[in-house]
Protein backbone atom coordinates (compact mmCIF):
# COMPACT_ATOMS: atom_id res chain seq x y z
CA UNK A 1 0.00 0.00 0.00
CA UNK A 2 2.80 2.42 0.92
CA UNK A 3 4.59 1.30 -2.23
CA UNK A 4 1.54 2.23 -4.28
CA UNK A 5 1.28 5.62 -2.57
CA UNK A 6 4.98 6.26 -3.12
CA UNK A 7 4.71 5.33 -6.79
CA UNK A 8 1.73 7.68 -7.16
CA UNK A 9 3.72 10.48 -5.52
CA UNK A 10 6.71 9.97 -7.80
CA UNK A 11 4.56 9.92 -10.94
CA UNK A 12 2.40 12.92 -10.04
CA UNK A 13 5.27 15.10 -8.79
CA UNK A 14 7.37 14.23 -11.86
CA UNK A 15 4.47 15.15 -14.13
CA UNK A 16 4.06 18.41 -12.24
CA UNK A 17 7.76 19.19 -12.51
CA UNK A 18 7.62 18.44 -16.24
CA UNK A 19 4.75 20.92 -16.64
CA UNK A 20 6.80 23.54 -14.81
CA UNK A 21 9.67 22.86 -17.19
CA UNK A 22 7.37 23.21 -20.21
CA UNK A 23 5.92 26.42 -18.79
CA UNK A 24 9.38 27.85 -18.22
CA UNK A 25 10.46 27.01 -21.76
CA UNK A 26 7.30 28.71 -23.00
CA UNK A 27 8.07 31.75 -20.85
CA UNK A 28 11.52 32.01 -22.37
CA UNK A 29 10.66 31.18 -25.98
CA UNK A 30 7.20 32.58 -26.74
CA UNK A 31 7.21 35.82 -28.70
CA UNK A 32 4.73 38.09 -26.89
CA UNK A 33 3.53 38.71 -23.36
CA UNK A 34 0.05 37.22 -23.72
CA UNK A 35 1.28 33.85 -24.97
CA UNK A 36 3.98 33.88 -22.30
CA UNK A 37 1.26 34.38 -19.70
CA UNK A 38 -0.64 31.49 -21.25
CA UNK A 39 2.40 29.21 -20.93
CA UNK A 40 3.00 30.30 -17.37
CA UNK A 41 -0.56 29.77 -16.20
CA UNK A 42 -0.42 26.13 -17.33
CA UNK A 43 2.66 25.54 -15.21
CA UNK A 44 1.18 27.40 -12.26
CA UNK A 45 -2.21 25.77 -12.11
CA UNK A 46 -1.75 22.24 -13.39
CA UNK A 47 1.89 21.80 -12.40
CA UNK A 48 1.43 22.96 -8.82
CA UNK A 49 -1.87 21.06 -8.67
CA UNK A 50 -0.17 17.81 -9.68
CA UNK A 51 2.64 18.34 -7.19
CA UNK A 52 0.17 18.98 -4.36
CA UNK A 53 -1.89 15.98 -5.44
CA UNK A 54 1.24 13.84 -5.45
CA UNK A 55 2.26 15.03 -2.00
CA UNK A 56 -1.17 14.39 -0.44
CA UNK A 57 -0.50 10.68 0.33
CA UNK A 58 2.69 11.75 2.13
CA UNK A 59 0.96 14.43 4.23
CA UNK A 60 0.59 12.16 7.25
CA UNK A 61 -2.35 13.94 8.81
CA UNK A 62 -5.65 15.38 7.59
CA UNK A 63 -4.72 18.92 8.65
CA UNK A 64 -1.40 18.62 6.81
CA UNK A 65 -3.22 17.62 3.63
CA UNK A 66 -5.72 20.45 4.04
CA UNK A 67 -2.84 22.93 4.36
CA UNK A 68 -1.35 21.61 1.12
CA UNK A 69 -4.66 22.11 -0.68
CA UNK A 70 -4.93 25.61 0.79
CA UNK A 71 -1.46 26.43 -0.57
CA UNK A 72 -2.65 25.39 -4.02
CA UNK A 73 -5.87 27.42 -3.77
CA UNK A 74 -4.05 30.55 -2.59
CA UNK A 75 -1.46 30.19 -5.35
CA UNK A 76 -4.32 29.84 -7.86
CA UNK A 77 -5.97 33.02 -6.60
CA UNK A 78 -2.80 35.11 -6.69
CA UNK A 79 -1.65 33.70 -10.05
CA UNK A 80 -5.04 34.38 -11.64
CA UNK A 81 -5.06 37.94 -10.30
CA UNK A 82 -1.49 38.63 -11.41
CA UNK A 83 -2.21 37.30 -14.93
CA UNK A 84 -5.38 39.42 -15.15
CA UNK A 85 -3.48 42.52 -14.05
CA UNK A 86 -0.69 42.02 -16.57
CA UNK A 87 -3.09 41.19 -19.39
CA UNK A 88 -5.33 44.15 -18.54
CA UNK A 89 -2.37 46.47 -18.60
CA UNK A 90 -1.28 45.23 -22.04
CA UNK A 91 -4.84 45.58 -23.32
CA UNK A 92 -5.03 49.17 -22.11
CA UNK A 93 -1.66 50.03 -23.57
CA UNK A 94 -2.73 48.62 -26.96
CA UNK A 95 -6.18 50.17 -27.15
CA UNK A 96 -5.57 53.36 -25.19
CA UNK A 97 -2.69 55.72 -25.62
CA UNK B 1 35.78 17.94 -2.79
CA UNK B 2 33.00 16.51 -0.72
CA UNK B 3 34.13 18.69 2.20
CA UNK B 4 33.54 21.81 0.11
CA UNK B 5 30.17 20.43 -0.95
CA UNK B 6 28.97 20.05 2.64
CA UNK B 7 25.93 22.33 2.98
CA UNK B 8 27.51 24.48 5.69
CA UNK B 9 30.67 25.22 3.69
CA UNK B 10 28.75 25.70 0.46
CA UNK B 11 26.30 28.23 1.88
CA UNK B 12 29.09 29.90 3.85
CA UNK B 13 31.08 30.50 0.67
CA UNK B 14 27.88 31.66 -1.05
CA UNK B 15 27.37 34.16 1.78
CA UNK B 16 30.95 35.40 1.37
CA UNK B 17 30.40 35.89 -2.38
CA UNK B 18 27.13 37.76 -1.76
CA UNK B 19 28.88 40.11 0.69
CA UNK B 20 31.47 40.96 -1.98
CA UNK B 21 28.88 41.50 -4.73
CA UNK B 22 26.62 43.55 -2.46
CA UNK B 23 29.52 45.71 -1.29
CA UNK B 24 30.53 46.36 -4.90
CA UNK B 25 26.99 47.50 -5.80
CA UNK B 26 26.80 49.74 -2.73
CA UNK B 27 30.13 51.39 -3.52
CA UNK B 28 30.00 51.81 -7.28
CA UNK B 29 26.52 51.70 -8.80
CA UNK B 30 25.33 55.05 -10.15
CA UNK B 31 21.68 54.49 -9.23
CA UNK B 32 20.99 55.06 -5.56
CA UNK B 33 17.98 52.73 -5.61
CA UNK B 34 20.27 49.98 -6.91
CA UNK B 35 22.65 50.73 -4.08
CA UNK B 36 19.82 50.07 -1.63
CA UNK B 37 19.22 46.71 -3.32
CA UNK B 38 22.96 46.06 -3.01
CA UNK B 39 22.79 46.86 0.69
CA UNK B 40 20.14 44.15 1.01
CA UNK B 41 22.36 41.69 -0.89
CA UNK B 42 25.21 42.48 1.48
CA UNK B 43 22.91 41.86 4.44
CA UNK B 44 21.68 38.56 2.97
CA UNK B 45 25.28 37.38 2.63
CA UNK B 46 26.08 38.20 6.25
CA UNK B 47 22.91 36.45 7.42
CA UNK B 48 23.89 33.35 5.44
CA UNK B 49 27.27 33.23 7.18
CA UNK B 50 25.38 33.49 10.49
CA UNK B 51 23.11 30.68 9.37
CA UNK B 52 26.15 28.49 8.73
CA UNK B 53 27.46 29.23 12.23
CA UNK B 54 24.03 28.28 13.57
CA UNK B 55 23.88 25.05 11.57
CA UNK B 56 27.32 24.01 12.76
CA UNK B 57 26.32 24.73 16.36
CA UNK B 58 23.60 22.07 16.28
CA UNK B 59 23.35 20.65 19.80
CA UNK B 60 20.94 19.85 22.60
CA UNK B 61 18.62 18.10 20.16
CA UNK B 62 18.16 21.13 17.87
CA UNK B 63 19.01 21.12 14.16
CA UNK B 64 20.78 24.44 14.66
CA UNK B 65 21.81 26.90 17.33
CA UNK B 66 18.63 28.96 17.94
CA UNK B 67 20.51 32.05 19.15
CA UNK B 68 22.01 33.03 15.76
CA UNK B 69 18.64 32.15 14.17
CA UNK B 70 16.89 34.65 16.42
CA UNK B 71 19.58 37.24 15.66
CA UNK B 72 19.14 36.73 11.92
CA UNK B 73 15.36 37.19 12.24
CA UNK B 74 15.98 40.40 14.19
CA UNK B 75 18.52 41.41 11.56
CA UNK B 76 16.13 40.86 8.65
CA UNK B 77 13.53 43.09 10.29
CA UNK B 78 16.08 45.81 11.10
CA UNK B 79 17.46 45.63 7.53
CA UNK B 80 13.93 46.16 6.26
CA UNK B 81 13.39 49.22 8.45
CA UNK B 82 16.72 50.66 7.30
CA UNK B 83 15.68 50.02 3.69
CA UNK B 84 12.37 51.79 4.24
CA UNK B 85 14.13 54.82 5.71
CA UNK B 86 16.66 54.88 2.86
CA UNK B 87 13.89 54.67 0.26
CA UNK B 88 12.00 57.53 1.94
CA UNK B 89 15.17 59.65 1.95
CA UNK B 90 15.76 58.86 -1.72
CA UNK B 91 12.21 59.82 -2.68
CA UNK B 92 12.60 63.10 -0.81
CA UNK B 93 15.92 63.74 -2.58
CA UNK B 94 14.24 63.20 -5.93
CA UNK B 95 11.36 65.47 -4.90
CA UNK B 96 13.66 68.30 -3.85
CA UNK B 97 16.41 68.11 -6.47
CA UNK B 98 15.04 65.96 -9.30
CA UNK B 99 18.02 63.63 -9.00
CA UNK B 100 18.28 60.00 -7.97
CA UNK B 101 22.03 59.72 -8.26
CA UNK B 102 24.96 61.21 -6.42
CA UNK B 103 27.23 63.29 -8.60
CA UNK B 104 29.40 66.31 -8.09
CA UNK B 105 27.77 68.34 -10.82
CA UNK B 106 26.11 71.63 -9.95
CA UNK B 107 22.59 71.12 -8.61
CA UNK B 108 19.96 71.26 -11.34
CA UNK B 109 17.31 73.91 -11.73
CA UNK B 110 15.69 74.38 -8.31
CA UNK B 111 12.37 75.07 -9.99
CA UNK B 112 10.71 71.65 -9.39
CA UNK B 113 11.12 72.22 -5.67
CA UNK B 114 7.71 72.13 -4.02
CA UNK B 115 6.61 75.34 -2.35
CA UNK B 116 6.79 75.15 1.43
CA UNK C 1 21.36 14.39 -4.43
CA UNK C 2 20.77 16.93 -1.70
CA UNK C 3 24.29 18.25 -2.33
CA UNK C 4 23.47 18.69 -6.00
CA UNK C 5 20.38 20.68 -5.05
CA UNK C 6 22.43 22.85 -2.67
CA UNK C 7 25.01 23.46 -5.36
CA UNK C 8 22.35 24.45 -7.91
CA UNK C 9 20.74 26.75 -5.35
CA UNK C 10 24.04 28.47 -4.54
CA UNK C 11 24.84 28.92 -8.23
CA UNK C 12 21.41 30.46 -8.82
CA UNK C 13 21.81 32.80 -5.85
CA UNK C 14 25.17 34.09 -7.06
CA UNK C 15 23.96 34.34 -10.67
CA UNK C 16 20.97 36.42 -9.55
CA UNK C 17 23.22 38.65 -7.43
CA UNK C 18 25.45 39.26 -10.46
CA UNK C 19 22.36 39.94 -12.56
CA UNK C 20 21.21 42.52 -10.00
CA UNK C 21 24.58 44.26 -10.40
CA UNK C 22 24.44 44.22 -14.19
CA UNK C 23 20.71 44.66 -14.91
CA UNK C 24 19.98 47.59 -17.19
CA UNK C 25 16.98 49.01 -15.34
CA UNK C 26 16.28 49.25 -11.63
CA UNK C 27 12.90 47.55 -12.15
CA UNK C 28 14.66 44.54 -13.64
CA UNK C 29 17.11 44.41 -10.74
CA UNK C 30 14.35 44.62 -8.12
CA UNK C 31 12.36 41.77 -9.69
CA UNK C 32 15.56 39.71 -9.71
CA UNK C 33 16.03 40.64 -6.06
CA UNK C 34 12.55 39.28 -5.19
CA UNK C 35 13.37 35.99 -6.93
CA UNK C 36 16.69 36.01 -5.06
CA UNK C 37 14.85 36.38 -1.74
CA UNK C 38 12.55 33.44 -2.51
CA UNK C 39 15.49 31.20 -3.44
CA UNK C 40 17.35 32.33 -0.34
CA UNK C 41 14.34 31.17 1.67
CA UNK C 42 14.87 27.70 0.17
CA UNK C 43 18.50 27.95 1.21
CA UNK C 44 17.43 28.62 4.79
CA UNK C 45 15.26 25.50 4.66
CA UNK C 46 18.35 23.56 3.55
CA UNK C 47 20.13 24.95 6.62
CA UNK C 48 17.23 23.68 8.83
CA UNK C 49 16.33 27.26 9.82
CA UNK C 50 12.59 27.22 9.15
CA UNK C 51 11.77 30.32 11.20
CA UNK C 52 14.39 32.29 9.30
CA UNK C 53 13.12 30.92 5.98
CA UNK C 54 9.61 32.20 6.74
CA UNK C 55 10.94 35.60 7.80
CA UNK C 56 13.23 35.89 4.78
CA UNK C 57 10.42 35.11 2.33
CA UNK C 58 7.86 37.33 4.08
CA UNK C 59 10.05 40.34 4.86
CA UNK C 60 13.27 39.94 2.85
CA UNK C 61 11.52 39.12 -0.42
CA UNK C 62 7.89 40.16 0.05
CA UNK C 63 7.69 43.44 1.93
CA UNK C 64 11.10 44.74 0.85
CA UNK C 65 10.17 43.83 -2.72
CA UNK C 66 6.91 45.79 -2.70
CA UNK C 67 8.64 48.73 -1.02
CA UNK C 68 11.38 48.88 -3.67
CA UNK C 69 9.01 48.27 -6.58
CA UNK C 70 6.61 51.02 -5.53
CA UNK C 71 9.51 53.41 -4.95
CA UNK C 72 10.87 52.61 -8.41
CA UNK C 73 7.49 53.13 -10.06
CA UNK C 74 7.00 56.40 -8.19
CA UNK C 75 10.43 57.69 -9.14
CA UNK C 76 10.00 56.70 -12.78
CA UNK C 77 6.69 58.55 -12.89
CA UNK C 78 8.13 61.61 -11.16
CA UNK C 79 10.96 61.74 -13.67
CA UNK C 80 8.77 61.39 -16.73
CA UNK C 81 6.35 64.04 -15.47
CA UNK C 82 9.12 66.56 -14.83
CA UNK C 83 10.51 65.68 -18.22
CA UNK C 84 7.14 66.39 -19.79
CA UNK C 85 6.86 69.82 -18.24
CA UNK C 86 10.38 70.51 -19.31
CA UNK C 87 11.51 72.01 -16.04
CA UNK C 88 14.57 69.84 -15.85
CA UNK C 89 17.90 70.64 -17.34
CA UNK C 90 19.58 68.13 -19.58
CA UNK C 91 22.36 67.31 -17.15
CA UNK C 92 20.02 66.01 -14.48
CA UNK C 93 18.18 64.05 -17.10
CA UNK C 94 21.33 62.37 -18.34
CA UNK C 95 22.24 61.30 -14.84
CA UNK C 96 18.85 59.85 -13.93
CA UNK C 97 18.73 56.10 -13.88
CA UNK C 98 15.53 55.34 -15.76
CA UNK C 99 17.14 56.37 -19.00
CA UNK C 100 20.19 54.25 -18.16
CA UNK C 101 22.01 55.63 -21.12
CA UNK C 102 25.68 55.59 -21.78
CA UNK C 103 25.73 59.09 -20.35
CA UNK C 104 25.11 57.61 -16.92
CA UNK C 105 28.14 55.40 -17.01
CA UNK C 106 30.31 58.09 -18.54
CA UNK C 107 29.16 60.57 -15.94
CA UNK C 108 29.79 58.03 -13.22
CA UNK C 109 33.08 56.99 -14.76
CA UNK C 110 34.26 60.57 -14.58
CA UNK C 111 33.46 60.62 -10.89
CA UNK C 112 35.44 57.65 -9.64
CA UNK C 113 37.11 56.56 -12.87
CA UNK C 114 37.76 53.12 -14.33
CA UNK C 115 40.74 52.73 -11.98
CA UNK C 116 38.47 53.44 -9.05
CA UNK C 117 35.96 50.81 -10.17
CA UNK C 118 38.70 48.20 -10.60
CA UNK C 119 40.24 49.04 -7.22
CA UNK C 120 36.83 48.76 -5.58
CA UNK C 121 36.22 45.44 -7.30
CA UNK C 122 39.55 44.10 -6.04
CA UNK C 123 38.83 45.35 -2.52
CA UNK C 124 35.38 43.68 -2.56
CA UNK C 125 36.91 40.45 -3.86
CA UNK C 126 39.41 40.63 -1.00
CA UNK C 127 36.56 40.91 1.50
CA UNK C 128 34.91 37.88 -0.10
CA UNK C 129 38.11 35.83 -0.03
CA UNK C 130 38.77 36.78 3.60
CA UNK C 131 35.25 35.88 4.62
CA UNK C 132 35.50 32.63 2.65
CA UNK C 133 38.64 31.67 4.58
CA UNK C 134 36.91 32.58 7.82
CA UNK C 135 34.08 30.21 6.88
CA UNK C 136 36.50 27.43 5.96
CA UNK C 137 38.49 27.90 9.17
CA UNK C 138 35.55 28.01 11.58
CA UNK C 139 36.54 26.28 14.85
CA UNK C 140 35.78 22.59 15.20
CA UNK C 141 33.81 21.57 17.25
CA UNK C 142 31.68 24.66 16.72
CA UNK C 143 30.81 26.76 19.76
CA UNK C 144 27.10 26.77 20.51
CA UNK C 145 24.59 28.40 22.79
CA UNK C 146 21.97 25.74 22.10
CA UNK C 147 22.16 24.14 25.59
CA UNK C 148 21.64 27.55 27.26
CA UNK C 149 18.68 28.22 24.95
CA UNK C 150 17.30 24.76 25.76
CA UNK C 151 17.40 25.67 29.45
CA UNK C 152 15.35 28.81 28.66
CA UNK C 153 12.96 26.59 26.72
CA UNK C 154 12.32 24.45 29.79
CA UNK C 155 11.80 27.52 31.97
CA UNK C 156 9.16 29.07 29.71
CA UNK C 157 7.16 26.04 28.59
CA UNK C 158 7.50 27.03 24.92
CA UNK C 159 8.18 24.42 22.23
CA UNK C 160 9.90 26.56 19.59
CA UNK C 161 13.52 27.35 20.60
CA UNK C 162 13.70 30.43 18.37
CA UNK C 163 10.62 31.97 19.98
CA UNK C 164 12.10 31.19 23.40
CA UNK C 165 15.33 32.97 22.46
CA UNK C 166 13.48 35.95 20.99
CA UNK C 167 11.13 36.50 23.92
CA UNK C 168 12.86 35.03 26.97
CA UNK C 169 16.56 34.20 26.65
CA UNK C 170 17.46 37.32 24.61
CA UNK C 171 14.32 39.39 25.16
CA UNK C 172 16.34 42.61 25.46
CA UNK C 173 17.47 42.35 21.82
CA UNK C 174 13.90 41.89 20.67
CA UNK C 175 12.68 44.85 22.71
CA UNK C 176 15.39 47.12 21.31
CA UNK C 177 14.61 45.90 17.80
CA UNK C 178 11.02 47.06 18.21
CA UNK C 179 12.34 50.45 19.23
CA UNK C 180 14.52 50.50 16.09
CA UNK C 181 11.43 49.77 13.96
CA UNK C 182 9.56 52.65 15.60
CA UNK C 183 12.55 54.99 15.19
CA UNK C 184 12.73 54.11 11.49
CA UNK C 185 9.03 54.96 11.17
CA UNK C 186 9.58 58.29 12.96
CA UNK C 187 12.40 58.94 10.51
CA UNK C 188 10.21 58.11 7.50
CA UNK C 189 7.33 60.23 8.74
CA UNK C 190 9.52 63.23 9.43
CA UNK C 191 10.52 63.32 5.76
CA UNK C 192 7.06 64.66 4.93
CA UNK C 193 6.97 68.39 4.13
CA UNK C 194 5.80 70.56 7.05
CA UNK C 195 2.37 71.33 5.64
CA UNK C 196 1.62 67.59 5.22
CA UNK C 197 3.08 66.54 8.57
CA UNK C 198 -0.04 65.03 10.15
CA UNK C 199 -1.65 63.96 6.88
CA UNK C 200 -2.03 60.53 5.33
CA UNK C 201 0.30 58.59 3.00
CA UNK C 202 -1.02 57.93 -0.49
CA UNK C 203 -0.98 54.37 -1.81
CA UNK C 204 -3.92 54.07 -4.19
CA UNK C 205 -3.04 54.31 -7.89
CA UNK C 206 -5.03 56.63 -10.13
CA UNK C 207 -7.23 53.78 -11.29
CA UNK C 208 -7.63 50.43 -9.56
CA UNK C 209 -7.91 47.45 -11.93
CA UNK C 210 -10.95 45.29 -11.25
CA UNK C 211 -9.03 42.02 -10.48
CA UNK C 212 -6.99 43.82 -7.80
CA UNK C 213 -10.12 45.10 -6.07
CA UNK C 214 -11.53 41.57 -6.20
CA UNK C 215 -8.37 40.12 -4.64
CA UNK C 216 -8.43 42.80 -1.93
CA UNK C 217 -11.96 41.74 -1.03
CA UNK C 218 -11.40 37.96 -1.11
CA UNK C 219 -7.89 37.52 0.31
CA UNK C 220 -7.80 39.46 3.62
CA UNK C 221 -10.11 37.16 5.64
CA UNK C 222 -7.89 34.17 4.76
CA UNK C 223 -4.77 36.24 5.31
CA UNK C 224 -5.84 37.29 8.80
CA UNK C 225 -6.69 33.68 9.60
CA UNK C 226 -3.24 32.57 8.39
CA UNK C 227 -1.61 35.32 10.47
CA UNK C 228 -3.44 34.23 13.62
CA UNK C 229 -2.45 30.62 12.92
CA UNK C 230 1.22 31.57 12.37
CA UNK C 231 1.25 33.54 15.60
CA UNK C 232 -0.41 30.70 17.52
CA UNK C 233 1.84 27.85 16.30
CA UNK C 234 4.87 30.12 16.77
CA UNK C 235 5.02 29.07 20.41
CA UNK C 236 5.76 25.46 19.50
CA UNK C 237 6.62 25.31 15.79
CA UNK C 238 8.20 27.56 13.15
CA UNK C 239 6.26 30.82 12.94
CA UNK C 240 5.76 33.67 15.35
CA UNK C 241 5.24 37.40 15.72
CA UNK C 242 7.36 38.65 12.82
CA UNK C 243 5.93 36.32 10.23
CA UNK C 244 2.36 36.83 11.42
CA UNK C 245 2.85 40.60 11.62
CA UNK C 246 4.17 40.64 8.06
CA UNK C 247 1.13 38.75 6.76
CA UNK C 248 -1.15 41.21 8.58
CA UNK C 249 0.77 44.13 7.07
CA UNK C 250 0.46 42.61 3.59
CA UNK C 251 -3.31 42.24 3.99
CA UNK C 252 -3.74 45.82 5.15
CA UNK C 253 -1.53 47.08 2.33
CA UNK C 254 -3.50 45.26 -0.35
CA UNK C 255 -6.74 46.75 1.02
CA UNK C 256 -5.21 50.24 0.97
CA UNK C 257 -3.68 49.84 -2.50
CA UNK C 258 -7.01 48.66 -3.92
CA UNK C 259 -8.58 51.77 -2.40
CA UNK C 260 -11.12 49.89 -0.28
CA UNK C 261 -9.82 51.78 2.78
CA UNK C 262 -7.85 55.00 2.86
CA UNK C 263 -4.48 55.01 4.65
CA UNK C 264 -4.99 56.62 8.08
CA UNK C 265 -3.72 60.09 8.98
CA UNK C 266 -0.38 59.77 10.70
CA UNK C 267 -1.75 61.94 13.50
CA UNK C 268 -4.54 59.46 14.26
CA UNK C 269 -4.54 58.54 17.97
CA UNK C 270 -5.62 54.92 17.43
CA UNK C 271 -2.86 54.38 14.89
CA UNK C 272 -0.19 55.74 17.21
CA UNK C 273 -1.56 53.69 20.10
CA UNK C 274 -1.37 50.52 17.98
CA UNK C 275 2.19 51.34 16.94
CA UNK C 276 3.45 51.91 20.47
CA UNK C 277 1.18 49.37 22.19
CA UNK C 278 3.24 46.23 21.61
CA UNK C 279 6.65 47.56 22.64
CA UNK C 280 5.09 49.48 25.56
CA UNK C 281 3.44 46.32 26.90
CA UNK C 282 6.70 44.42 26.44
CA UNK C 283 8.57 47.12 28.37
CA UNK C 284 5.91 47.26 31.11
CA UNK C 285 6.02 43.49 31.63
CA UNK C 286 9.82 43.74 31.64
CA UNK C 287 9.71 46.36 34.40
CA UNK C 288 7.18 44.36 36.43
CA UNK C 289 9.77 41.57 36.26
CA UNK C 290 11.73 43.54 38.89
CA UNK C 291 8.89 42.91 41.34
CA UNK C 292 7.46 39.49 40.47
CA UNK C 293 10.61 37.77 39.15
CA UNK C 294 14.40 38.04 39.20
CA UNK C 295 14.80 41.31 37.33
CA UNK C 296 14.24 43.23 34.09
CA UNK C 297 12.51 41.14 31.41
CA UNK C 298 12.36 38.06 33.64
CA UNK C 299 9.13 36.13 33.90
CA UNK C 300 7.88 34.10 36.89
CA UNK C 301 8.04 30.49 35.77
CA UNK C 302 4.42 29.60 36.53
CA UNK C 303 2.87 32.16 34.15
CA UNK C 304 5.76 32.53 31.69
CA UNK C 305 3.98 31.00 28.71
CA UNK C 306 0.67 32.93 28.95
CA UNK C 307 2.62 36.13 29.61
CA UNK C 308 4.79 35.56 26.53
CA UNK C 309 1.70 34.83 24.41
CA UNK C 310 0.04 38.10 25.51
CA UNK C 311 3.21 40.08 24.70
CA UNK C 312 3.46 38.29 21.36
CA UNK C 313 -0.13 39.10 20.44
CA UNK C 314 0.37 42.81 21.12
CA UNK C 315 3.71 42.76 19.30
CA UNK C 316 2.20 41.02 16.26
CA UNK C 317 -0.37 43.80 15.88
CA UNK C 318 2.25 46.52 16.38
CA UNK C 319 4.66 44.94 13.90
CA UNK C 320 1.90 44.56 11.31
CA UNK C 321 0.92 48.22 11.58
CA UNK C 322 4.55 49.43 11.67
CA UNK C 323 5.58 47.44 8.59
CA UNK C 324 2.53 48.60 6.62
CA UNK C 325 3.16 52.24 7.54
CA UNK C 326 6.85 51.90 6.65
CA UNK C 327 5.87 50.68 3.18
CA UNK C 328 3.22 53.41 2.87
CA UNK C 329 5.91 56.05 3.43
CA UNK C 330 5.64 59.68 4.57
CA UNK C 331 2.42 61.68 4.39
CA UNK C 332 1.51 62.88 0.91
CA UNK C 333 -1.93 64.36 1.49
CA UNK C 334 -2.78 67.15 3.88
CA UNK C 335 -5.03 66.24 6.75
CA UNK C 336 -8.72 66.75 6.09
CA UNK C 337 -10.09 69.26 8.55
Amino acid sequence: MTLLADAFTVIAVSAGALLFLAGTIGLLRFPDTLSRLHALSKADNLGLGLIVLGLLPQAGSLSGGLKLVCVWLLAQLSAATASQLIAGRIHRRKSGS
Amino acid sequence: MTAVLAPTTLFGLCGAALVGIGLFVVLTHPSLLRRIVGFNLLGAGIFLVFGVVARRGAAAGFAGDPVPHAMVITGIVVAFSATALAVALLRRLLELTGRSTLDNGEPPDPEPRSKP
Amino acid sequence: MAQLFDLALVIWLIALAVHITMARTDQNAIIAFIAFGLLLGLGWVQLSAFDVALTEIAIGAGVTGILLLSAEAHMRKARTSTKATGTKIAKAEASTTGTVSKATTIDEGRRIGAVGVITTAIACAAVTVGLGFAVLLLPNPAPTLAPAAAAALDATGLGNPVTAVLLAYRALDTLLEKVVLLLALVGVWSLAPDRLWDGAPALRPAEVPEPLAYLARVLPPFGVLIAVYMFWVGADAPGGTFQAGTVLAAMWLIVMIAGLRQPPDTALKTLRLLLVGGPALFLAVGLIGFIIADGFLAYPEAIAKPLILVIEAALTLSIGVTLAMLVAGPAQKAREP
